[in-house]
């Protein structure tokens, strides 16, 4: 079954993960997000350690580990909810729908099994290859990411590879499956820069060649320019901003996101640090998250709670009281 | 150069041996190949370049953490690598050091009172009344509350145990701090306000401490450093000025290093997202290239570059020294 045209590929509703703290108090790590992503869409989901953005990812496949869990919400893939689908269901999505990156490939790949098995497998299972047909394809899709000395490496144990290789291991691995949404988690954190910038180039081509689909995850605003055609900014559990990329960096919308790209080393060499941080999990305030750090914050903020909503005169949306007319004191 | 540098380092080499497989084959791993710069007093240099360079390395020899094979460094005119166990001891307080990761070098099982407190016992600095008064008035210095005091580092967040390791290691009034990727832990938003920090510590601290900023991230090190050196496989590739490392990058190396930067903003309608990129990967410095060591993956390579090692020149009226037989820009 395929989803309408015009539709999103994929498209979360009101999703919510909580974690319990040590207090017995379960804290909402994610705290009702929403957002689509359209076919062929590179949608950036760009906040610092904390937010909720990894567990997002984790949470499309319902991969949240114990004791965490998903409370509401739905995660509807090409029109169906992954979230209440049957385990095979589930297993065909990973992989196959949905192909997944990692920050650490070196934890993500099998030790003990050579990069070949683990690509034949995959080409078996969600392509329905011969082991004849899947060896050639793994090899090809070997070549496809570039990995120098492919036959060789076929046979190779990851920890033979360096980390710039391995990740290039694990992209040929999430989209030999033929997924048409591919959720990269910090996929060159990890990585030496020049190395970064390899990887960067390489997934903005397999996208356009394959019209994926791409969801990245990630702290670095600068990947996010790189890379993204959308972003939607997360702070302490929450989508505050989101917006094109273009517009999000020229006319950051909410206070946050203008503090995030005021943070980060500019041209001049002076940095605007944002004081204070995150609220920890469990002592959210009660208004807006971001209120006790913002620099524009006023009595409403403090009372009541944003919700995303279209900011005038631009393209994007915030969750901020500022564009609600309620800036004015 | 007028004044004398506090820390002058020449040709400093370090090369570990190792014995891996069955047949216990060693393997020789030039990491420190022949490292040379001066660090005048109460400036910063930026020790920069990709894992394997050298560059944490270059440090550990510096705070004696780890023996050099040959070389010399100069600390105000002294021998720093010849002194004898005790003289180094003594003399260690004058040099503070702040690691990455303050998660594993904080004692979690220390108060912040006696971990910031420590150094200024173990050199019989302050006792007592006295000491608790320099905590509290260092911990002030670096934005903690005095009631920060009696905490253990687990109730503090990644940003605020880096202050307290900070605090810590300006408590003696060290002349020089090493700061290993001091802020490569933390979130966009608190690096900032750590960076900022050391550059006001910097300037406020009568000592006036030099400080050695190990690093990646070419967009903090600008912000932080008055100089630059690009380490490339063990060696110094290209150094100088800070401004003029970034607009006009001679060593090829460096030019890619700028290039691979994540882009401060989009691309603009159009505009072509592909900017310099060079092949491969850093060749391990267990089995380095003959010739200049960055031929492999450099885009202006030649046969002379397989060839030979390029020596390090600094053309006159060039504010920077590179090791390049085909620099960028040149006469």
């Amino acid at each position: 079954m395929s989803a309408r045209r015009g539709d999103p590929l994929l498209s979360v509703r009101h999703l919510a993960v909580t974690f319990p703290l040590p207090s017995g108090e379960e804290a909402r790590v994610v705290d009702g997000i929403s957002f689509d992503v359209a076919p062929g869409e590179s949608v950036a989901l760009v906040g610092e350690s904390g937010c909720g953005k990894s567990v997002t990812s984790l949470a499309l496949l319902d991969l949240v580990p114990p004791p965490g869990r998903v409370v509401s919400g739905e995660v509807l893939f090409e029109g169906r909810d992954v979230l209440s689908a049957t385990e095979k269901e589930k297993e065909a999505v990973r992989g196959g729908g949905i192909g997944l990156v990692f920050q650490e490939p070196g934890a993500a790949l099998d030790p003990v099994r050579t990069i070949g098995s683990e690509l034949v497998d995959v080409l078996r299972r969600h392509r329905g290859l011969s082991r004849r047909d899947a060896r050639r394809a793994a090899l090809e899709w070997l070549r496809r990411v570039s990995l120098p000395d492919p036959e060789r490496r076929f046979d190779d144990l990851p920890h033979r590879m360096s980390g710039g290789m391995r990740q290039r291991a694990m992209v040929a691995l999430a989209l030999a499956g033929g997924p048409s949404l591919l959720v990269a988690d910090e996929p060159t954190t990890a990585l030496d820069v020049t190395i970064q910038a390899q990887v960067l180039d390489l997934l903005r081509d397999l996208r356009r060649e394959l019209s994926l689909a791409v969801l990245l995850i990630t702290h670095d605003l600068g990947v996010v320019a790189e890379t993204a055609d959308r972003a939607l900014v997360m702070y302490a559990g929450e989508i505050v901003e989101s917006a094109p990329v273009r517009d999000l960096f020229a006319r950051p919308a909410h206070p946050y996101t203008r503090g995030l790209l005021a943070s980060r080393p500019s041209a001049d060499g002076r940095l605007r640090a944002m004081p204070g941080s995150v609220p920890e999990p469990g002592l959210r305030p009660v208004g807006c998250a971001f209120e006790p750090r913002c620099p524009e914050a006023f009595g409403r903020c403090r009372a009541a709670r944003p919700t995303l909503q279209p900011v005038p005169g631009l393209p994007g949306e915030a969750a901020c009281f500022l564009h609600d007319g309620g800036g004015v004191p | 150069m007028s004044a004398e540098p506090l820390l002058s380092v020449r040709d400093l080499h370090r090369t570990f041996v190792e014995s891996k497989g069955p047949l216990r084959r060693e393997t020789r791993v030039a990491a420190v190949a022949g490292v040379s710069f001066d660090l005048p007093s109460g400036t910063t240099l930026a020790l920069v370049g990709e894992s394997g360079s050298g560059k944490s390395t270059t440090a550990r020899l510096i705070l004696r953490l780890l023996p050099a094979d040959r070389g010399t460094v100069l600390f105000d005119g002294l021998d720093w690598l010849a002194l004898g166990p005790r003289e180094l001891n003594a003399r260690r307080r004058e040099v503070g050091v702040v690691f990455q990761d303050p998660a594993t070098s904080l004692n979690p099982r220390m108060t912040v009172e006696e971990i910031v407190g420590e150094p200024l016992e173990i050199h019989r600095l302050a006792r007592g009344r006295a000491r608790r008064e320099r905590v509290t008035s260092l911990l002030d210095a670096v934005g903690l509350p005095a009631s920060a005091l009696g905490k253990t580092p687990r109730e503090f967040s990644g940003g605020q145990r880096q202050r307290i390791a900070i605090a810590r290691a300006l408590a003696t009034e060290p002349r020089l701090v090493v700061l290993d990727e001091p802020v490569s832990a933390l979130d966009v938003s608190i690096r900032a306000q750590v960076v900022n920090l050391l550059r006001d510590l910097q300037r406020a601290t009568p000592s006036r401490p030099a400080y050695l900023f190990i690093g990646h991230d070419l967009g903090l090190v600008r912000a932080i450093a008055d100089s630059v050196a690009v380490m490339y496989l063990g060696r110094i590739v290209e150094a100088g000025p800070t401004e003029e490392i970034f607009s006009r990058p001679r060593h090829p190396y460096t030019a890619l290093l700028l290039a691979s930067q994540p882009r401060e903003t989009p691309p603009g309608e159009g505009e072509s997202p592909v900017r310099l990129r060079a092949p491969g990967e850093p060749p391990s410095p267990a089995d380095p290239p003959p010739g200049c060591p960055f031929h492999p993956r450099c885009p202006s390579a030649r046969a002379v570059c397989r060839e030979s090692v390029p020596r390090e020149e600094a053309p006159e009226g060039s504010p920077s020294r590179f090791s390049c037989f085909f620099p960028a820009g040149g006469g």
